[in-house]
């Protein structure tokens, strides 16, 4: 393998991370907060790319227009989902909020078969995200630099508003302990609603450039990504938001290289990715940048 | 005399039982058979289930792959050679598989043990991991499984998946094995080791302290419940006779969750009720999926109503029923006459109805 091909793949990697973890980070924060593993989050995905495909194809909206329409209609869902289904459930034994995830997917997932049909359908690029670009003696699409750029935005952003706003900071006090930041004042609810709405967007976002990076979009696509992105956030140390970015960046690059590398075990690379999150779990528990909790009697 | 009363009621339900399967078995039409068949199978896997969680505590999330290996092997060793012949046609089945057939018991009693050891190699490092990191690590384990299976072409025949699978299954077989699946569960839970895996599920360093040895109880549990899980994976290959890594996505494993917890936890006829009603219901919606008449009107079916009808309805059970149908209770003849009396006097007392919960 020649350097610049390792680089073109690295691109690949680090683009197909970002995606890993813009998703990754709305796992990590519900868990962080609820220590709810919210599996709907992968259909999310599914819904912000829908939202985008039909803003185009139906109400003729620009590109733009349909993305911001996209990522407020999916951020409403991902409220609506939050209040219905979860917040009844705060104080039941923890199986049932699973449980309820795993309807809320079901739901979605086949909702979406219902109302958008369960053929795969294609999803258009913006024309300037189609073009090819020499740099170098390398060449990627346009799309490559562009979403690793617009996650890296959205990473500062997100980094800013956790450890600078009261928002942000209420967030920090609910994973600690709910309760006691419920009694220093804190409106629980409406913070753990900001939550789902920031993690919802930024499915929304990684929805529609998974969209544009494999334009082909069909009621069933958001289930993988979401479960790689559930183990980047593992690897990252789940709760863990920055470790959630590591976590999706590194999964994303070891998963394209490997297949650059070995083409012959390409067929693995699933099996690849779960392996190491069995292999890391197995030496240190709580991910890359997680704490370790000591066991309480 | 209540012990007496209740033990004939037992053989008696169990007799009727019998001959009501042996009148299915012999009248029903195919598919209403393959219904019930399925809800015995989905029993298994949801009573397996609650073993492993509602019992143990486990939270493992390998169903799907279990069921699988389970599955796998089955349909490997009742597949006639010539089948195998016409299945593998990429690439050769390995030489000393191609040409052996065994008897449907013998491969389900193989496809069961090779599970249970295959997932006890699994269960010895991951329970290690306590809680959600155990059953990330198991549902990973599942999807590493469900991955092989597309690859190995040689051993499964990939995506393609194996087809002519003979259908040794009937009501006795599905039926049976569930019997004797919760006959032993329910003996295992009620002994000395079911009180340990019980302290085990309530407080695990409070178990350990007072000696009860903690890697070999969940091992235990974890070999008992796969072995049944391989089992049913090993009767459904029989059933549909078509398998393929597909079929054991682990979507099939939130099923199981779903079903369980619905059914209540701790409860084995709980999870027994709620998968038949489940396997039930979805065949009884079916016909909204498929084009239908109403008049001179054709009404074009609707595909994944089903689903939104039932992930709506789990969600309900979930909101307004903390326990599911039957929280922690197991089905009983002095449970059932109870809620006679109390219907009884209520009807006396003039209001309707009955809260059985």
């Amino acid at each position: 393998m020649t350097f610049d091909s390792f680089l073109q793949n690295l691109a690949n990697g680090i683009s197909l991370g970002s995606l890993y973890a813009l998703i990754a980070i709305g796992y990590t924060m519900v868990y962080g907060i609820l220590r709810l593993i919210n599996f709907a989050h992968g259909d999310l995905v599914m819904l912000g790319s829908y939202f985008a495909f039909y803003g185009v194809s139906m109400f003729f909206l620009p590109w733009w227009a349909a993305f911001i329409f996209a990522i407020a209609v999916t951020a409403g869902v991902g409220v609506v989902m939050e209040k219905v289904a979860y917040r009844p459930l705060r104080e039941f034994p923890r199986i049932n909020l699973f449980t309820a995830a795993v309807a809320v997917s079901f739901l979605l997932e086949n909702l979406a078969i219902v109302i958008f049909g369960g053929r795969p359908k294609a999803f258009s690029r913006p024309p300037f995200l189609d073009k090819m670009l020499n740099i170098g003696s390398i060449t990627f699409v346009s799309y490559t630099p562009i979403i690793i750029g617009v996650s890296l935005v959205l990473f500062v952003g997100l980094i800013l508003i956790i450890n600078h706003t009261k928002a942000g900071t209420a967030m920090r006090a609910l994973s600690k302990d709910i309760e006691t930041t419920g009694l220093m004042g804190v409106n629980t609810n409406k913070i753990i609603m900001f939550a789902f709405l920031l993690g919802s967007c930024l499915a929304a976002v990684g929805g529609i450039l998974w969209a544009i990076k494999f334009p082909q979009i069909n009621p069933l696509m958001g289930v993988m990504p979401g479960l790689k992105a559930f183990v980047a956030a593992v690897l990252g140390g789940i709760g863990n938001v920055g470790g959630a970015m590591i976590g999706g960046l590194l999964l994303g690059i070891v998963e394209i290289m490997l297949v650059a590398f070995f083409p012959s075990l390409s067929g693995y690379r699933d099996a690849f990715s779960f392996s190491i999150l069995i292999l890391l779990l197995l030496f240190r528990p709580t991910g890359i940048m997680g704490e370790v909790q000591p066991e309480k009697v | 005399m209540k012990m007496k009363r209740n033990t004939i009621l037992t053989i008696i339900a169990l007799l009727v039982i019998i001959v009501l399967l042996f009148l299915a078995e012999k009248s029903l039409n195919p598919y209403y058979k393959r219904i019930l068949n399925l809800c015995a199978i989905y029993s298994i896997f949801s009573v397996t289930f609650n073993l492993i969680f509602g019992y143990t505590g486990q939270f493992s999330l390998g169903h799907a792959g279990f069921a699988a290996i389970g599955a796998y092997i089955a349909a490997l060793l009742t597949l006639s050679p010539a089948q195998k012949a016409v299945n593998f046609f990429l690439k050769p089945i390995i030489s000393p598989l191609a040409n052996v057939e065994f008897p449907f018991l013998f491969a389900l009693i193989v496809g069961g043990l090779l599970t249970a050891v295959l997932s006890m190699l699994i269960a010895w490092p991951a329970l290690r991991l306590r809680g959600d990191y155990l059953a990330i690590a198991t549902l990973g384990f599942s999807e590493i499984i469900r991955s092989l299976m597309v690859n190995m072409q040689s051993l499964t025949n990939g995506a393609l998946g194996l087809k002519g699978i003979p259908g040794y299954t009937n009501l006795f077989w599905s039926w049976g094995c569930l019997a004797v699946c919760i006959f032993i569960i329910k003996r295992l839970v009620d002994s000395s080791y079911g009180r340990a895996i019980s302290a085990v599920r309530d407080d695990e360093v409070a178990a350990e302290a007072l000696g009860v040895n903690l890697f070999k109880h969940k091992m235990m549990a974890f070999g008992v419940s796969s072995f049944f899980v391989g089992v049913a994976g090993g009767l459904m290959a029989n059933l549909i006779s078509t398998i393929d890594p597909k079929v054991f996505l682990f979507t099939l494993t939130y099923q199981i969750v779903g079903v369980t917890v619905m059914g209540g936890m701790g409860s084995l006829t709980g999870s027994v009720i709620s998968a038949s009603l489940y396997t039930i219901f979805l065949e009884a919606l079916r016909p909204l999926e498929s084009q239908f008449t109403i008049g001179s009107l054709t009404v074009p079916g609707i595909p994944g109503m089903r689903m939104v009808i039932f992930s709506v309805l789990l969600l309900m059970v979930i909101l307004f029923s903390r326990k599911g149908l039957m929280g922690n209770t197991e089905f009983s003849w002095d449970g059932l006459f109870r809620l006679f009396n109390r219907l009884r006097s209520k009807k006396g007392e003039g209001s309707t109805g009955g809260d059985e919960s």
